[in-house]
């Protein structure tokens, strides 16, 4: 990525710039995965694969569809998968 | 740059808008005739027309390379180095430098220059966080070429829940402007973290609560206050209770900013009032670690946790101003902070005698964290000037409120233990039979401030922390 401007920290710097990733939960127990249709080719068959994996591990899994995979979800889909699940999959590419 | 300039040779920057470079523009021309001659033009690359070497500087970075400070400024060069430099036009110093064809027949002798656009308000700033060294400490932290600055700050959690200005180095720069205390000095250590604050990490945290410069040294003054012991600001903190720090600011530093001491003193709409207690919160929490559900436990809070800060009308010199009550001398700038909740509001519009408005105002205090609780902490009591006016035509000074509301908040045990009146929240028992304070007896800090009409004044609760009082209490510090 290419940097156009830089601010300069306001905190005591001890933490890194960069946030660090959410750790996974130790345990999909009790949990819902959102699995996610962008909306490109194929992306409902890799899901509905997944659907099947986690379903025999029984793990809950929820279904959410783009309206088009050429703009970001809109907000009221991400609020929706927000409030549902704790953890998603999104099918990303073809 | 510099190699873009001739190593022999004369160098002049102007600026199309100076009428004393207007003036020596047929000067110009006659020593591009003559010989080498760079002209750096600040406002115009049209400008001296006639000239066959002209570079356009209106991003200024020539200029400030330059340290040019007002234009024209003719600088003489050989073997690579400055050998000469001359300001404005003054033709003994021209011919000096550049000859006899600097000699400007007809013009006059000597005429002032115009300062140089790359020293305008708010210009050397930009210039040095664009070209130069900002010697600032702090680390970077990189924004994507799409990404909003404002944006970027809340996803770093460096804001309150509200927009911060984002801390760029020419918004840092300008705001260290405000004082002349070294950015690299720390100001003390803050909680919870006991992180050290730099005088820079202040000034970061001052542009992001929206602070203007001369902002800085109240800012600092408000900061040292709350680094003191006794105020107790870890504690002031964690608590559960709603309290969070309450600033009046006293003396020079209120006006000199245009702090709002008047109409809606407690309220929105100043720039002063709102951001110096802004930067004060946004420091607890970007450098001590102050995060709300983390160190800050607090129930429920209070909007003041936003912000709160307002300034003492000290129009009135019948009044003794509250820092002075405090130990300030008369004249100086002063910081009270206080353990505040919520605002609440007193209405009396029937007292005309400031016995019947003690006696009034002493019910409404009696609220104070329960009507019941003579522990729950003090109290400041804002006193609108409808109010004062009581007072004051009963010939009521400062003194004379404080010790009669005193006498007024005292009373019988039995009414306020365990139980008493039916209600459970109470006393112990063992204080039946004395006769109990509500506050300590230096405890109700009285303020004026507010608006001309409205006989309402308002009662602001402290923090039941504030019951041991060699531990913890209101504190005032001159701001320096």
């Amino acid at each position: 990525m290419n940097y156009s401007s830089k601010l300069r920290d306001p905190t005591a710097e001890t933490s890194p710039t960069r946030r660090a990733r959410l750790a996974p939960p130790p345990s999909l127990d009790g949990k819902v995965v959102a699995l996610m249709d962008i909306g490109k080719s194929r992306g409902a068959e890799f899901l509905d694969r997944l659907e099947g994996h986690f379903k025999s591990a029984g793990v809950a899994t929820k279904r959410y569809r783009k309206p088009t995979n050429t703009k970001v979800a809109p907000a009221a889909v991400m609020q929706t998968i927000a409030a549902e699940a704790q953890l998603a999959v999104i099918a990303l590419s073809d | 740059m510099i190699e873009m300039l001739p190593a022999d040779g004369l160098v002049i920057v102007a600026k199309h808008e100076c009428h004393t470079c207007v003036l020596v523009e047929p000067v110009m021309r006659s020593l591009d005739k003559a010989g080498a001659l760079t002209v750096i033009t600040q406002d115009d690359p049209a400008f001296p027309s006639g000239v066959s070497r002209v570079l356009d500087d209106q991003q200024l970075e020539r200029s400030f390379h330059l340290k040019v400070e007002a234009v024209p400024t003719l600088i003489r060069y050989e073997g690579g180095r400055e050998v000469g430099r001359t300001v404005g036009w003054d033709r003994a110093e021209w011919t000096r430098l550049a000859g006899a064809a600097a000699e400007g027949e007809g013009l006059p002798a000597w005429q002032p220059g115009c300062g140089s656009r790359s020293v305008e308000p708010g210009v050397q700033e930009a210039l040095i966080a664009r070209y130069g060294d900002p010697g600032l400490a702090s680390r970077e932290i990189p924004v994507g070429e799409w990404d909003d600055p404002i944006e970027a700050c809340y996803e770093r959690g460096w804001s309150d829940g509200l927009p911060v200005v984002p801390p760029t180095d020419e918004r840092i720069l300008r705001m260290l402007g405000g004082t002349d205390r070294k950015p690299a000095e720390v100001v003390g250590l803050v909680p919870p973290n006991l992180a050290p604050c730099t005088v820079e990490k202040v000034a970061i945290n001052a542009v992001m609560a929206g602070c203007k410069p001369e902002y800085l040294p109240v800012v600092l003054g408000v900061l040292e206050a709350a680094l003191d012991p006794l105020f107790v600001l870890h504690g002031l903190l964690c608590t559960t209770h709603f309290s969070g720090p309450l600033v009046i600011i006293n003396g020079p530093a209120a006006k000199a900013v245009g702090m709002n001491a008047g109409v809606n003193a407690l309220g929105q709409g100043n720039r002063a009032n709102a951001t110096i207690g802004r930067a004060l919160q946004l420091i607890v929490r970007n450098v001590g670690g102050g995060l709300p559900g983390g160190m800050d436990r607090a129930t429920l809070g209070n909007p003041g946790k936003y912000t709160f800060c307002f300034a003492e009308d000290e129009s009135d010199p019948d009044w003794e101003p509250l820092a002075q009550r405090r130990g300030i001398a008369a004249g100086k700038s002063a910081v009270t902070l206080f353990h505040a909740e919520g605002v609440h509001g007193f209405i009396d519009q029937k007292s005309r005698t400031p016995e019947e408005l003690t006696r009034s105002l002493a019910m409404g205090l009696f609220g104070v964290g329960h009507p019941k609780l003579c522990d729950s902490g003090n109290a400041v009591l804002v006193l609108s000037p409808e109010h004062y006016k009581i007072f004051k035509d009963g010939g009521w000074n400062r003194r004379r409120i404080e010790e009669e509301l005193y006498q007024a908040l005292k009373r019988p045990g039995r009414d306020l233990i365990h139980g008493a009146q039916n209600v459970p929240e109470g006393l112990p028992a063992s204080m039946a039979d004395k006769i109990v304070d509500k506050f300590q007896a230096d405890g109700l800090l009285i303020v004026r401030a507010g608006g001309p009409a409205g006989l309402f004044s308002a009662i602001i609760g402290g923090w039941p922390g504030q019951r041991v009082r060699e531990e913890c209490q209101a504190v005032t510090h001159e701001i320096r």
